[in-house]
């Protein structure tokens, strides 16, 4: 909410600059967001235009001769309509606006002495096609800032939700009187006399949303009135368009005291107001030209006889809307509870100054006071007879605020600290509570406005405030020592730095992504899908982190990056409703060269099992790099001849993929260069640590032999070495893969793979023959499962 | 000494240095000190001579030995010297040369600082919990006193998904479940992504918080003070200007915002703090009684406090980003600084 300084010291004024009076503010929870002088010119003052001419190098100028009531008037020339007579601001030489000093300037050979400005140019108002225009009898020479009451600052302030009491010049006053310990030094307009018997009957068919509405008839304004300028002003400063007078008064009156109100065109109304639900299918077509439709029972609104006139609190109707030819008004003040306004702004997409206060709640004692004013000030301006001021209330309906204890006890335990009773009492009564001390606490009664205070909490914290949070002395919590498990974290956060040490870089990327990509690299996911997505290529959550950090490597190819190495822990989400699960996974994409560029390495792509020996690792760390099994398994996004399942061995449990992008998917993303590798883990259920059984040392020597064996190319090597194993019984301690090949000297079809088998006892050195015996039973069963012969 | 000693430890000497290699010298040795050695022989010859040149001849000849094997002895080290010299200067490499293998990667600066921000608490006796992204309307909301149609929903930019889920909009959640399902005292820490529907120059769909609480039977807002500021100076090592101001959270009474004095300027004014010389760091408060009401802790009994900080502007503050949106590029040139 912006206002101007100036019209709030006119309701308190403590003795403080315009920096402490905006840090008070702060401090006391009005946020002030900026504070910015009402004008940013200097030395523009008014003058009038005592003879124009055409300039005769160009059409569209004139060349002006000006009395700024200096001893010679100035020749200007200017682009905009203009008349001898009229007076308007001109910035002479030396004038700075909006921090440019204003020189003389040549216009096609004519030196102009200045310029003449339009509002838009002083920052006043939007008009910029035409000139201010001050009054005929205004004083060539005044200065501008001093005839529109310039020395004015606008403060910004954000409001909290609760603090709908402070939306308005009287209750940012109220703050600051409490915050100084003084009082407001306005008091409310007297009751306008009637004039007029005209009234308009009002019924309140929904007391519980509108318990109170104050209307009023005035007749007989003067169409042609006009705002005068100290009221533009305001509303400017409050960052408020003027519009007409009657509509600017309301505004005025809206910021002035926090009341919305609205002004019908008495003439257009047609029976009774009635204040009621609206019917699905109702239609009213808004000030803003919109035709709204309800489409159900929920909305406030304001009917005559026939139709909806207004949408309660929000908008009122163009039918029934003021215009230049009105000559009667019916003025409404009506308090509408937040409930009843809540969401709807937002869902018609109606966002109002008055729908904002009505959200936040409005004093429900304000309505006659606002009419009161806005009376006075249309039969100043616009002149009329007004009619008496009709109250239709609902008195059950009106919340009136009840006594909340406060204990004593309770406000130090929250606090900290011990607060004196006499500053607790004098708090209290600086916001204008009703306070009755008793034995062990108060009991107080909060002002209608404070609409916000319900429960002792709430007293807790106005004392809090006003004592100042700064005041408050400093402490530290005590609580219990307790050792608490390692949460799953810390070894997340392991996993993460093994990543890192690997030579990957983590990225953080969206939870949420195109459907279409996600359909690409995994088409049959379910997952949940947005409904009020940001875009579409941020639609859906993830069912897997791979389209993401594929987007990720295509933004690094795209910038020069040949090599990257990713990866990201988050969650994936699968299913739908209430039955989607998030599970956190590990995923990695890599692409470039295996190794950094350096020298004396030859440059190498990276590859399948340069990825595979990462994941290795990473099973490793969780303990288990031998439970799991990696099987040719097809992938949607992965080459089919190069893609493994991940599979607990035991259980079967696929936990994970690894393969190379397939090369379809890598065309449609336009990838450039050899397809990236990516791998993704499930972590779930592997997040806590497993705990290492000590297996006995060997006290003999272990002996080792090579055997090289050519089997059929499409033999898995993992099925000899498990063959292996079957074979050879305890005995074997490890089998260690030295060499595969193939090529010259072995058949087409056939591979060679060598095998280091390590043979160990516990309780004795073996023997060759041991040995031999071992390598031989291995060798049978390599030769009868896999026709496995030995190489020479 | 007899000049055919003499002359024959010279030959020794002469032959010695004229040896270029080990083998050269073994020779060497071999012609004078081996089984038929020139002195070898003349020991032999000792038995020959009469009795009383015997024993001085036997002196000279045992002199002139020990004298040869020194000499020779002194050759082969001068040798294996030379040779080793030899050796190394061919092994000069050039060390300024880069070293090879893989090169490290690294965390990401949110990761880094999320962790930062837990490590503190964690260290402080707090213990991690963590919640689901997708919530339900009652644990991001309704529990948390911000019932539908609440002005501070329309802070909250949620997004939906299907069954009435949303993604949370904070971390507060979690506070929520931890209560449902435990008991007081309780001192946790909640970091996590959150999710908000706007995205401009200082606004990302997704972010990160860090929710904190602490429940027990005598916890204050001094104690949060104390708690925070603490916490604050520790993060960004500096003595900062910390200020506490009332602010509005539908879960906390009192609330505050909690103000540090601007990293950037030192509280001079700059852009980054508006030139109020403050920054604006996080959000905290004592929870609120219907909060407790909603998940059954008795706030006659006990109270307690909870506060939220925004993980990338704590990042941004402490490594100087200027701007948001690069900790969602993941451009390799930004992340690495941080490495």
């Amino acid at each position: 909410m912006k206002f101007s300084e100036q019209w709030l010291r006119g309701w308190v004024n403590p003795a403080v600059s315009t920096a402490a009076l905006a840090d008070q503010l702060t401090m006391a929870g009005l946020e002030v967001e900026a504070v910015e002088p009402a004008a940013d010119f200097k030395g523009v003052v008014a003058g009038k235009i005592i003879d124009v001419k055409d300039h005769p190098q160009a059409d569209r100028l004139k060349d002006c001769t000006v009395d700024t009531g200096a001893a010679h008037p100035l020749r200007i020339i200017t682009a905009a309509p203009v008349a001898r007579g009229l007076v308007t601001a001109v910035a002479p030489q030396g004038a700075v606006i909006g921090g440019n000093e204003i020189k003389d300037t040549s216009f096609k050979g004519i030196t102009s002495q200045g310029m003449l400005c339009s509002a838009a140019e002083l920052g006043l108002a939007e008009d910029k096609e035409t000139l201010l225009v001050l009054p005929e009898d205004t004083m060539p020479g005044t200065d501008l800032g001093a005839l529109l009451d310039l020395d004015d600052n606008v403060i910004e302030i954000a409001i909290t939700p609760n603090r709908g009491d402070c939306l308005s010049i009287m209750g940012v006053a109220r703050e600051v009187a409490a915050v100084n310990d003084m009082g407001v030094t306005v008091t409310p307009t007297p009751p306008v006399t009637a004039t007029v018997e005209d009234t308009v009957g009002v019924q309140l068919l929904a007391p519980a949303a509108c318990p109170r509405y104050v209307g009023r008839v005035i007749k007989d304004i003067n169409p042609r009135a006009v705002t005068p300028t100290w009221l533009r002003e305001r509303l400017r400063r409050g960052g408020v368009r003027a519009i007409s007078p009657v509509v600017d008064i309301t505004n005025f009156v809206l910021l002035e005291l926090g009341q919305p109100m609205h002004a019908f065109d008495l003439d257009k109304l047609d029976g009774d107001i009635r204040v009621r639900f609206g019917e699905p299918d109702e239609q009213v077509t808004l000030l803003d030209g919109q035709t709204l439709t309800l489409r159900d029972h929920d909305t406030l609104v304001i009917a005559d006889r026939k139709r909806v006139i207004a949408v309660a609190g929000i908008m009122g109707g163009h039918d029934t809307a003021v215009d230049e030819s009105t000559n009667a008004l019916f003025l409404e003040s009506a308090h509408f509870t937040p409930d009843a306004v809540a969401g709807r702004p937002r869902r018609f997409g109606l966002q109002t100054e008055s729908s904002y206060r009505f959200e936040r709640g409005v004093d429900p004692q304000l309505p006659a006071m606002a009419m009161e004013r806005a009376t006075a000030l249309i039969v100043e301006i616009c002149g009329g007879e007004p009619g008496p001021l009709v109250e239709t209330a609902s008195q059950p309906h009106l919340k009136r605020p009840e006594a909340i204890p406060l204990r004593d006890t309770r406000l130090n335990r929250i606090l900290g600290t011990p607060v004196e009773e006499k500053e607790v009492a004098q708090y209290l009564t600086c916001l204008g509570m009703k306070i009755v001390r008793e034995a062990t606490g108060w009991q107080v009664v909060p002002p209608s406005h404070r609409f916000d205070i319900h429960i002792e909490a709430d007293l807790v914290e106005e004392i809090a405030r006003l004592y100042g949070y700064g005041r408050l002395p400093l402490s530290r919590p005590r609580q219990p020592l307790a050792v608490k498990a390692e949460h799953p974290g810390r070894r997340t956060h392991r996993l993460r730095t093994l990543m890192a040490d690997r030579g990957y870089q983590e990225v953080i990327t969206y939870s949420f992504i195109d459907p279409a990509m996600q359909a690409l690299f995994d088409p049959d996911a379910v997952s949940p899908r947005l409904k009020n997505p940001l875009s579409e290529d941020l639609a859906v959550m993830r069912s897997s982190l791979w389209p993401s950090l594929i987007q990720a490597l295509q933004y690094n190819a795209k910038r020069q990056q040949e090599r990257v190495r990713i990866f990201e822990i988050a969650p994936r989400y699968r299913g739908h409703g209430r039955d989607v699960t998030e599970e956190t996974v590990i995923a990695g994409a890599a692409f470039g060269p295996a190794m950094p560029e350096q020298w004396g390495t030859p440059r190498r792509g990276n590859d399948f099992f340069d990825s595979k020996g990462d994941v290795e690792a990473i099973l490793a760390f969780l303990g288990a790099a031998a439970a799991f099994e990696f099987k040719p398994m097809p992938h949607a996004a992965l080459h089919p001849g190069q893609s493994a399942g991940i599979l607990d061995r035991e259980s079967g449990r696929q936990i994970g993929w690894l393969g190379s992008l397939h090369p379809a998917a890598q065309r449609r993303l336009d990838f450039p260069g050899t397809p990236p590798v990516l791998f993704e883990l499930s972590l779930h259920g592997l997040e806590k640590s497993g705990q290492t059984e000590f297996r006995e040392l060997s006290k003999f020597p272990s002996m080792r032999r090579d055997i090289a064996v050519v089997v059929d190319a499409d033999v898995p090597v993992q099925a000899l070495i498990d063959a292996a194993h079957d074979a050879a019984g305890k005995l074997l301690q490890e089998v260690q893969l030295f060499d595969v090949y193939q090529g010259e000297h072995l058949e087409l079809g056939r591979k060679s793979v060598a095998l280091g088998l390590t043979l160990q006892d516990f309780s004795r050195t073996l023997t060759d023959q041991e040995v031999e015996e071992v390598v031989s039973a291995v060798l049978d069963k390599l030769n009868t499962d896999f026709g496995a012969t030995l190489r020479e | 000494m007899q000049d055919k000693y003499k002359n024959l430890l010279n030959r020794i000497k002469h032959d010695s240095e004229e040896s270029a290699t080990a083998s050269a010298l073994i020779q060497v040795r071999a012609g004078y000190l081996g089984k038929k050695g020139e002195l070898t022989l003349e020991l032999k010859r000792l038995g020959g001579l009469p009795p009383d040149q015997r024993r001085v001849a036997g002196q000279e000849i045992n002199e002139v030995k020990a004298r040869a094997e020194q000499i020779i002895e002194a050759r082969r080290q001068q040798i294996d010297q030379e040779q080793l010299d030899r050796q190394l200067q061919g092994e000069q490499i050039d060390v300024t040369l880069p070293g090879r293998g893989q090169h490290s990667g690294g965390l990401h600066p949110i990761t880094q600082t999320q962790l930062r921000i837990e490590n503190l608490f964690v260290e402080a006796g707090f213990e991690v919990a963590q919640g689901p992204d997708i919530e339900d309307d009652y644990h991001n909301f309704e529990a948390l006193n911000i019932p539908a149609n609440h002005p501070a929903r329309a802070m909250h930019d949620t997004f939906y998904v299907d069954d009435g889920l949303l993604l949370r909009t904070h971390t507060s959640p979690v506070q929520i479940r931890a209560m449902e399902t435990r008991k007081p005292p309780l001192s946790i820490i909640a970091p996590g992504r959150v999710y908000r529907c706007d995205s401009d120059v200082t606004h990302t769909p997704m972010f990160h918080q860090v929710e904190g609480f602490m429940v027990g039977e005598d916890v204050s807002f001094v104690d949060l003070k104390g708690l925070l500021i603490d916490f604050l100076r520790v993060f960004f090592e500096k003595e900062l200007g910390v200020r506490f101001r009332p602010s509005y959270f539908p879960f906390t009474e009192p609330s505050a915002e909690v103000d540090i004095t601007c990293v950037i300027c030192g509280g001079e004014g700059c852009r980054v703090c508006k030139h109020t010389g403050w920054l604006e760091i996080m959000g905290c408060g004592m929870i609120h009684p219907r909060v407790f009401q909603h998940v059954g802790i008795d706030h006659e009994r006990y109270s307690g406090f909870a506060f939220g900080i925004g993980v990338e502007r704590m990042a941004m503050l402490r490594h100087g980003v200027n701007d948001l949106r690069l900790f969602f590029e993941n451009d390799l040139r930004f992340l690495k600084q941080f490495n």
